[in-house]
Order: C-alpha cells, then sequence, then structure tokens
C-alpha cells in the first residue's frame, strides 16, 4: 500500500529558480563538480538494475561476467515465450488491470466526492472524518491482514473474486487528502458565486470544480496505480486459482516454485518482470512532473 | 437573476434546526458517506476484530458456520513471546531498521540536496531516483535475485572478496541485505518529500550565511539540517512503518525469512502462523504487539527529532 504523503498543490514546482545559488566563480566550481558526481552515481546504482533486467531478458544463455551486462550477440524472444507458457501472461496482466482499475475508478469517484465535502461543505461529522482519514494512514494494513481475510475470505466467500481484490484498497485516503488540498485551493468565492446562481452542489462539483482540479485526477490516478499494480501479499492471499492472479502473484509463485526447471531460469523471470515493471515505469516517465506538483495556478487566478 | 434565489444567511429562523443537526450543507454527509462507510468497514471494523481475535481462542471455520470461541485472556500473546520464531524475527526488524532508517534519511538529504539546483538533467535524475519506488517489489526483487545470487554479477566482480556464504544464505548478512535493498526501493519517495521541504528553506539564510563566511558543510549543519526537520520526523516514521511492515521481501528475496528464520519479518511469521497454519489467534496477537512496538519507536522517534 503506498504510503505517501504528499505536501498538496502548495509546494511549486520551480524548485530550480528557488535553488540555492552556487558560489564560486563562474561556469566552474568544485561544488558543482561534486553535485554531478553524487547525482551521477545515484542514477546509476538506480538504474542499473533495470537496465540488467533489461538485457537479461533478451539473452539466451545468463552470462553473470561483468561483460554479461554488456552483450554483443545472443539475442533472443525465447525467454518471453518461456515466461508466457508457465504463467499465461494475457491472462495475469488482465487480471492486474482489472484490480488497478477498479480501485482507481472508485477511488476517483468517491475520493472527489469526499474530498469535496470536506474542502468545500460544512456538515456535522467533517472535522471526525478529517481526522480518521489521517489516522488511517499509519494503520499498518498488515495488521488487518487476518481480519480482513477472516472477513473477506472466510465469510463473505470472495476469494478468487476480482472484488475481494479491490475492496480493502477501493478508496485510496492519500487520494482523498489530496483532492482536499486542491479544492481547498478554489477561491471560496466560486462556490457561493455559483450557489447564488443557482446551482446544486453536484452541478458545482462537476461543471466548475472538477475542471479546475484535472491536474489532480492525474496525480491521484498515478498515484493510485502503483499500489495494486505493484501488491503482492493481499492478492497473494486470497488468490489460489491461477486464472485469477494479478501478474505480481503469479511471477512471484513462478520464481518461489517452478523455476529452477526452465532451460534459462533467470531470463525467463527477468522478462517477467519487465511486463511487469514496463508500465508502471512508462506511465511515470510520461507524467513525471505530475507526480511532484500541479499545474494549477493558472486555472485558479484565471 | 432575483433576489428569491438567494440563499439566506446561515442562522435565520426557518433552516437554523436542521442546520445545528446536520451542518449547513447536509448534503456533504451524502457525499462523504461512501468513503466513511469504507473506512468503518475496511479499517475500524478489522482493527477491533485484530484485537478481539487475539484475546479469543479462534480459528478459521466454513462461511456461516458458528462455533464457540472462548475468551482467553492473554493466552495469544504468552504464546507469542514465548515462541522463539516471534522473538527472533522482532529481533530481525530491530537489525532491519537500526540499517535502513538512517541510511534512508542521510542518503535521501544528500540526493535531495543534490538535486536542489539549476543543474541540467534534473528532470532525468529526479525520475530515475523514483523508478524502484514505483515498480512492483516482485520484479525487482526478481533481478537482485540475479545480481545477488552465488555465482552472480555483483559477487563476480567482488572475486575473492565476495562473502561466503554468499548473500542471501548468509545468516549474518541476510537482513541487512534486506534492509539495503529496501533502502533503494524507497528512497525515491523520500527523495521527493525532502525536496519538497528543501523548497520551504528560506534562500535568505543560505546568502546571509555565506556572507558571514560559513562554509557548505556550516550550512549544510546549520541551515538545512534545521530547516527540513518537521520531513525528517516524517521520513523517519514513515521509513519505520514501512520496514516493520515488509513481507514480501522475506518471503522472495530469502525464500522465507531463511536462513533457518534469520531474515523472517514479524508479518512474514504472521502469515505462516495464521493462514499457513491455521492460527489466526497467535497471529493477531503478533499484529497487535508489532503496532504497539511501532507506535513506541514512532513516538519516541519524534520526541527525539523534536525536542529543542
Amino acid at each position: 500500500m503506498a504510503h505517501a504523503v504528499v505536501t498538496g498543490p502548495a509546494a511549486p514546482e520551480d524548485e530550480a529558480s528557488r535553488a540555492v545559488p552556487v558560489p564560486g566563480p563562474r561556469g566552474f566550481s568544485w561544488g558543482t563538480v561534486v553535485r554531478y558526481v553524487v547525482l551521477a552515481l545515484g542514477a546509476v546504482v538506480f538504474l542499473f538494475p533495470f537496465y540488467y533486467m533489461l538485457v537479461g531478458s533478451f539473452q539466451a544463455k545468463s552470462d553473470t561476467s561483468i561483460g554479461g551486462a554488456f552483450p554483443i550477440g545472443g539475442w533472443t524472444l525465447n525467454n518471453y515465450k518461456e515466461i508466457n507458457s508457465r504463467v499465461d501472461l494475457v491472462q495475469s496482466l488482465a487480471n492486474s488491470g482489472i484490480f488497478t482499475a477498479g480501485v482507481i475508478l472508485a477511488t476517483v469517484v468517491f475520493g472527489v466526492l469526499a474530498g469535496y465535502a470536506l474542502a468545500v461543505l460544512h456538515f456535522r461529522g467533517r472535522g471526525s472524518l478529517f481526522a480518521a482519514m489521517l489516522l488511517v494512514q499509519l494503520v499498518p494494513f498488515q495488521l488487518l491482514i487476518i481480519p480482513l481475510y477472516v472477513m473477506i475470505v472466510r465469510s463473505y466467500g470472495l476469494a478468487d473474486s476480482y472484488l475481494g481484490m479491490i475492496v480493502p484498497f477501493a478508496i485510496n485516503s492519500t487520494a482523498v487528502f489530496i483532492f482536499r488540498q486542491f479544492f481547498l485551493q478554489l477561491p471560496e468565492d466560486l462556490f457561493s458565486a455559483a450557489r447564488i446562481d443557482g446551482a446544486g452542489e453536484l452541478r458545482i462539483l462537476w461543471s466548475i470544480a472538477l475542471p479546475l482540479v484535472r491536474p489532480a485526477l492525474l496525480t491521484v490516478t498515478l498515484l493510485t496505480f502503483i499500489g495494486p499494480w505493484n501488491e503482492f501479499l493481499w492478492p497473494f492471499l486470497i488468490t489460489k486459482d491461477n486464472s485469477m492472479q494479478p501478474l505480481a502473484v503469479s511471477l512471484a509463485n513462478y520464481l518461489s516454485n517452478v523455476a529452477g526447471r526452465a532451460s534459462n531460469p533467470f531470463g525467463a523471470i527477468l522478462a517477467g518482470a519487465v511486463v511487469l515493471a514496463a508500465p508502471a515505469v512508462a506511465l511515470f516517465v510520461a507524467f513525471q512532473r505530475h507526480f511532484t506538483s500541479s499545474d494549477l495556478g493558472s486555472g485558479v487566478k484565471g | 437573476m432575483t433576489t428569491a434565489t438567494v440563499p439566506r444567511p446561515a442562522g435565520t429562523p426557518r433552516r437554523s434546526r436542521l442546520a445545528t443537526v446536520l451542518g449547513r450543507q447536509p448534503l456533504g454527509i451524502a457525499f462523504a458517506a461512501p468513503y466513511a462507510i469504507f473506512l468503518a468497514a475496511v479499517f475500524a471494523y478489522p482493527l477491533g476484530l485484530a484485537v478481539w481475535i487475539s484475546f479469543h481462542d479462534y480459528f478459521f471455520t466454513a462461511p456461516g458456520a458458528s462455533v464457540d470461541r472462548p475468551f482467553v485472556g492473554f493466552d495469544n500473546y504468552a504464546t507469542v513471546l514465548s515462541d522463539p520464531d516471534v522473538r527472533r524475527s522482532f529481533y530481525n526488524v530491530g537489525v532491519f531498521l537500526v540499517i535502513n532508517v538512517p541510511l534512508t534519511v542521510v542518503l535521501s538529504l544528500l540526493l535531495a540536496n543534490a538535486l536542489n539546483a539549476p543543474i541540467r538533467g534534473r528532470t532525468f535524475f529526479r525520475s530515475s531516483f523514483y523508478v524502484p519506488y514505483i515498480t512492483a517489489s516482485v520484479a525487482c526483487v526478481a533481478v537482485w535475485l540475479f545480481l545477488f545470487s552465488q555465482d552472480g554479477m555483483v559477487n563476480q566482480v567482488l572475486g575473492p572478496l565476495a562473502p561466503d556464504p554468499s548473500w542471501l544464505v548468509n545468516s549474518t548478512l541476510a537482513m541487512p541485505f534486506i534492509a539495503v535493498f529496501v533502502t533503494w526501493k524507497q528512497l525515491g519517495l523520500y527523495i521527493l518529500l525532502y525536496l519538497a521541504a528543501l523548497q520551504s528553506v528560506p534562500k535568505e539564510l543560505y546568502e546571509s550565511s555565506s556572507v558571514d563566511g560559513a562554509s557548505r558543510w556550516q550550512q549544510l549543519r546549520n541551515v538545512t539540517i534545521p530547516g527540513v526537520r518537521p520531513a525528517t520526523t516524517l521520513v523517519v516514521i514513515l521509513a519505520t512503518i514501512t520496514g516493520a511492515n515488509m513481507f514480501t521481501e522475506p518471503y522472495l528475496l530469502t525464500n522465507g525469512g531463511g536462513p533457518d528464520g534469520a531474515s523472517a519479518s514479524p508479518v512474514l511469521v504472521m502469515y505462516q502462523k495464521g493462514i499457513e497454519q491455521g492460527n489466526p489467534d497467535v497471529a493477531s496477537a503478533i499484529g497487535v504487539l508489532l503496532v504497539g512496538v511501532v507506535l513506541a519507536i514512532s513516538l519516541t522517534n519524534r520526541w527525539l527529532l523534536e525536542r529543542d
């Protein structure tokens, strides 16, 4: 479960313009050199395993020597065929997709409603709900696995079902918090004016508030995506049927049970890892600027 | 537009009774209801159930079956506390936190600080740092297993310096190894938190301290670190909670907490005792103890970090 705490839209993205000025002569300073060395080392440490994963997934034989990281030949797609013959990749990806889409849908619909209510509307219980939302962030999901397992699998018989997978993650509290922060940024007058014009709350939310917080929708979708897509423990507990398992679970099962029997076991595992990692990495690289901040400014000031 | 559409200000006699009971916009209750019900059903009720189970002789039954589950007081807790597997797992988490938390704070502050300047390739560096964070643990574990296996690339590079037995089957190194893996995996999130916090450190402090002849090291110690202290508290608490709740890493990296329980985490033991061996009451007691310990550590850390 992603326990991301987001500071809200208040933090501006133009971090660079506020950054510390580099002392010393223009163009060259030892400080800058050290800075680049630190950053480059960091990038290598963070990215090399992914590079190695990608290269290894296309190699016919696993070569663990240093030269093996920079192969010149031996390219093959067999590892992907191998993993696909052991783990039904299409079915697993579909299961991951349904699980993730269900969580995102519920989070966006109910999260927007709750976030709007918490930010804009005055109703009894608002303070308690807000407190509960913050408190929930501190409850470790793992404490809940036994009671949730008892409830969902034993009492309601929802093992091996999409609903059973989705329910515990249905509304991401961090997302509700982000929506609330975004709605709080909108000027109060906007809502009073719409009410004077006779618009109902649902109409105000749909036609006025929601279009102004569109960046929040993207941020929330990205943030919510990584939870269920990468989740292992919960779907692992409640799915015994292979055809219902998300990719993270079926790949883990392959990793711990079957891998030894494949001709190039690591190649097949790495191919599965690439398939599992690629959608999340692609989404975040494409929308990386929405992961830290918002471009809400212009929408509100207009 | 006519004056008739203007809502009466709150407090006019006709609306006041409803408004005092339900609030000025009672529709808010309807908007918030699904989320409130969700919190009650998926957090509050299971939380209570976990505590209830831990005080009863509880076992799994078929749906709808009603059986007697007698109250047993602290029996489950006594079982847990005298179980060497459980004790070992709590000790392991201690080893994990002692390595993981300081490493996380130092490295994420260092990298956030390095990123916090007008430099070339800033977006590239920032994105590359959070790639592990957004990737599934299972995928990351797969490649680390490959890199750190007996004949893996890391041991090939180290040559005679490679540990024997190798990383993941070495009872001394397995837990520190997992701590380093989790640091690598989660660091991106904490870098982003520190990066946001660095924006709120007043720029003037750097300028004036630089005029006063402070070195970069002095600036870091006397301006940056105090300036991002609330973020440090948050990072320490989040890292503690994440670390205390890990399951996937020992389950997959060290093949179920091996060698011989040397890298088992409390949540892994919970899974083994509760689901595999069918003792949900003992598992719930582990869970309640774990949360108690994590809460105590978090509060202590907060107190240590925020006192003056």
